[in-house]
């Protein structure tokens, strides 16, 4: 079994102090240490973004992929290595702006990945843009007048699409939030993960969250309770602020694409045997 | 020389004219001959006009000629478009009870059959009609209907067999007792087990012959039919597919499953291929080994969807930004596409980099027959692989710098290794990097890939024939082949010595090996179905030799042989 400090490598961290990275950074590798994940077969795919540098971090396979693509990229290791415990983790302006039109599709596939959106509200690595979870009227680099725009629900967008496993967890909490990524990888299915995490230097919600974050575990919430779910995703808005719960919102054990299409994965295509005798296939061609 | 002959029906979308034409074509090759087929058809699902252009012959043709011999008619938009392409002693097989104005078809025999009513008189669905026509057809060329018949029955299901077996005996009979038999005959020469498949079957079977376990990709002409294809057997094929929300997630399952370990591919046209473009430059930077499939069909942007180009070549080698090796075929026919797509695994694997495989609707959608494929000929290379455990010396290093530049790969699950990519520039062991001389070093050796792939390319990137003192030399790629082929030797014919040059591997463009070949050639015309003459345009880029003529066709519709050859006589 590894250690949290076997997990570590030599690579020099360019977070700034305090970045809510440190915690989530945390959370994975202890996930991978209490659950006895063997680092070798462990794969995490990062978007672009400060979140991105987190597989130079840590000492399991990775790959860096291109803006937004974390979903598809992941889901390609997976369906070619079901064996493999596939972990993407992308930014807020990765999963949510650029990258979100994989989501729905991730989750109608019901992949089984565990997906952690680092969700700071801003663009930190691009120094300060707004991004699709930025409240409304803020002030960013590209917004001298404030954001125009709504800003977009996670949750709600992952229930509404029929989601197996949507959480929540705080950069604030790396207790809490290791239990959550635990029961994400633990999930038979994809498991979507948004984590409030403050970007200390330009946006630092540190302050915000701490007074208002409460644990779902806490407050007797069921979470097979769909539409309950729904309501609780809604809170902060419908308190106007007042209160943001974090946990997890919704779990439901539904059939994986893997079950949908058994034939993907009854023997791990990158095990199978590479020849294949074409004469088969030729009656149709006479 | 034996028949060769031109037979095209037509009628609207949903006829069922592909069907009638494959059935064609079958009929065709279980009696001996060889066959080239076109299917020409508009981006719509009911109306337009479709056909299907069967050329039959005695020797193998990979290219349409120009003219048809007999026009099966099943409305009257299919005579007034085609009336122009008949000729005196050309035939119109027509329907009776759906053309009314034969005005316009000039010199051509008219043969007028009520399909309508015979389709109805066997109790059939109007599509049968085809059948009836089919047999008529039969009986015009003196063929034998059992062969028409065997090949009805394995098209079909036993109680769609029967009505369509009715009709075509019923269309037979009929044209014995109403029409004369034509001067020319196709009489059965026996049955070699040739195969009749289009160019998207024979890069899929390629695939899966050289172990391709995953393929993704986006519905887009003409490159769904591979999709269709690939998904249809991938259970018998031992593969997974996957229709993706987008060619950007295509392309980058693809390069998941590649940097796992399994052999991926994916397929597109131009405009899928442009949104790809990121991720197959990620390819590039990771040293991924991924297949793309790159179907042209002419642009710029939604273009003619159903036609063919070849205007997509400079796009292919330049795609994406920065600089990264990648290896670029074109297959100049339907049976070279299995070869090829096969050898662009091992030469994915061999090099870690992209591989594109150039083809074009002429290719993909384009009926021809084949010897069944050698699987002999499909070897399974996977260059530098770590199968199970690394035993170092030392830390495993994905982008280990060695001589070649090609580092030992080591698939994620390996025992000892971790496998770090990184599509940021990065150090020996898959870290970001800024580090400049880390860069250089880096990016040197990428590039440095580029040799070895030459090296390996070397004999393999052209194909020449004709007269070493020629006055003339066709430089051409990809699907032009089989029009280039037959325009030389009608040129010879003509009194004029030509030769010709195929350029097989783009990319690495074989710079050495062409100039080598075009040296005291004569005249260099470059004959290309784009409206710029892009692989003239490459030659200069990487020899400095300029063509001296471009003939070129960019209109969606294949070169006829006849077009090349009037288009150098023009110029010589």
């Amino acid at each position: 079994m590894v250690s949290v400090a076997e997990l570590g490598t030599a690579k020099k961290n360019t977070w700034c102090p305090g970045c809510g990275n440190f915690a989530i950074l945390m959370a994975f590798k202890r996930t991978i240490a209490e659950l006895g994940l063997k680092p070798e077969r462990v794969v995490v795919v990062t978007g672009i973004g400060c979140h991105g540098k987190m597989g130079d971090y840590v000492a399991v396979n990775s790959f860096h992929t291109i803006h937004g693509r974390v979903l598809p990229l992941a889901t390609g290791i997976k369906i070619a290595n079901p064996e493999l415990e596939v972990m993407g983790f992308a930014g807020d302006g990765d999963a949510y702006a650029i990258g979100i039109g994989h989501l729905p599709h991730a989750i109608r596939r019901n992949v089984d990945l565990l997906y952690v959106v680092h969700n700071n509200k801003v663009f930190g690595l691009t120094t300060g843009q707004y991004t699709p979870t930025t409240p409304k009227g803020m002030k960013t680099r590209s917004t001298p007048f404030g954001v125009p725009e709504k800003p977009m629900n996670p949750l709600t967008f992952a229930l509404s699409l029929g989601a197996t496993f949507v959480a929540r967890g705080f950069a604030g909490d790396v207790e809490h939030l290791t239990y959550l990524f635990k029961e994400g990888v633990r999930h038979r299915g994809f498991a979507f993960i948004d984590v409030l995490q403050p970007c200390v230097t330009f946006y630092n919600t540190y302050p915000y969250y701490r007074e208002r974050v409460y644990r779902l575990e806490d407050s007797g919430h069921d979470p097979g309770d769909w539409e309950a779910a729904l309501a609780r995703a809604r809170e902060e808005e419908l308190s106007e602020g007042e209160k943001v719960p974090i946990g997890i919102f919704y779990r439901s054990e539904e059939p994986t694409i893997f079950d949908e299409m058994p034939h993907l994965t009854e023997e791990p295509l990158v095990r199978r045997e590479l020849r294949v005798d074409i004469g088969r296939f030729y009656r149709e061609f006479r | 020389m034996g028949p060769d002959l031109t037979v095209m029906i037509g009628g609207e979308a949903g006829d069922g004219i592909r069907q009638a034409g494959l059935l064609m074509d079958k009929m065709f090759v279980r009696g001996g001959f060889h066959v080239f087929s076109v299917f020409d058809y508009q981006s719509l699902i009911r109306g337009g006009h479709n056909y299907h252009l069967v050329r039959v012959s005695v020797r193998p043709v990979r290219a349409p000629r120009r003219g048809v011999d007999l026009l099966i008619a099943l409305n009257e938009d299919t005579v007034e478009r085609h009336a122009g392409e008949l000729t005196t002693g050309s035939i119109l097989l027509y329907d009776s009870d759906s053309v009314k104005d034969l005005s316009g078809v000039g010199p051509a025999k008219p043969l007028p059959m009520p399909l309508r009513t015979m389709a109805r008189e066997v109790g059939g669905p109007l599509i049968v009609r085809n059948s009836a026509a089919l047999g008529a057809l039969v009986n015009l060329l003196g063929y034998e209907l059992d062969v028409l018949l065997e090949v009805l029955k394995r098209q079909f299901k036993p109680k769609v067999y029967e009505i369509n077996e009715k009709a075509a005996k019923r269309g037979y009979e009929y044209a014995r007792e109403n029409f004369e038999s034509l001067g020319v005959q196709l009489r059965f020469r026996g049955d070699e087990g040739r195969l009749v498949v289009t160019g998207s079957e024979a890069c899929a079977l390629g695939a899966v012959a050289a172990g391709m376990k995953f393929y993704a990709a986006y519905p887009m002409t003409p490159a769904s039919p591979i999709l269709h294809y690939l998904a249809r057997i991938q259970r018998d094929a031992d593969i997974g597919v996957i229709q993706a929300e987008s060619e950007i997630a295509a392309i980058n399952m693809v390069i998941g499953a590649a940097y796992a370990g399994v052999r991926s591919m994916t397929g597109t046209s131009g405009g899928g291929f442009s949104l790809m473009v990121e991720a197959l430059g990620q390819a590039g930077a990771t040293e991924t080994p991924i297949v793309v499939v790159l179907a042209q069909r002419p642009g710029p942007s939604t273009g003619l969807p159903t036609y063919t180009s070849q205007a997509d070549l400079l796009f292919a080698i330049h795609a994406s930004q920065g600089e990264f090796p990648r290896i670029v075929s074109a297959p100049g026919d339907v049976e070279e596409t299995f070869y090829l797509t096969a050898e662009a695994f091992n030469l994915a694997e061999r090099f870690q980099v992209p591989v594109i495989l150039l083809i074009d609707k002429h290719i993909t959608e384009s009926f021809t027959d084949v010897e069944p494929f050698d699987l002999g000929a499909v070897t399974i290379d996977r260059g530098k692989i770590i199968e199970s455990e690394w035993r170092g010396p030392g830390e495993y290093k994905r982008y280990l710098f060695t001589e070649d530049g090609i580092s030992p790969r080591a698939l994620p699950g390996t025992l000892g290794a971790i496998v770090k990519q990184n599509s940021s520039e990065h150090n020996e062991l898959g870290w970001a990097s800024e580090d400049p001389d880390n860069a250089r070093k880096m990016q040197d050796k990428r590039l440095r890939k580029l040799i070895a792939i030459s090296e390996a390319l070397r004999g393999k990137s052209l194909e020449v024939w004709g007269d070493p003192g020629a006055d003339a030399v066709l430089l051409h790629w990809g699907s032009t082949r089989g029009a280039v082929y037959e325009a030389t030797e009608r040129l010879a014919e003509e009194g004029l010595k030509v030769r010709a040059v195929r350029v097989i591997y783009l990319w690495p463009f074989p710079s050495e090996e062409i100039v080598a070949e075009l040296r005291g050639a004569g005249r260099i015309i470059a004959v290309e179905q784009n409206a710029t003459g892009q692989l003239a345009k490459l030659l200069r880029m990487e020899t400095g030799i300029q063509v001296d003529h471009r003939v070129l066709r960019y209109d969606g519709r294949p070169f006829t042989p006849e077009d090349i050859l009037e288009g150098v006589m023009e110029v010589m």
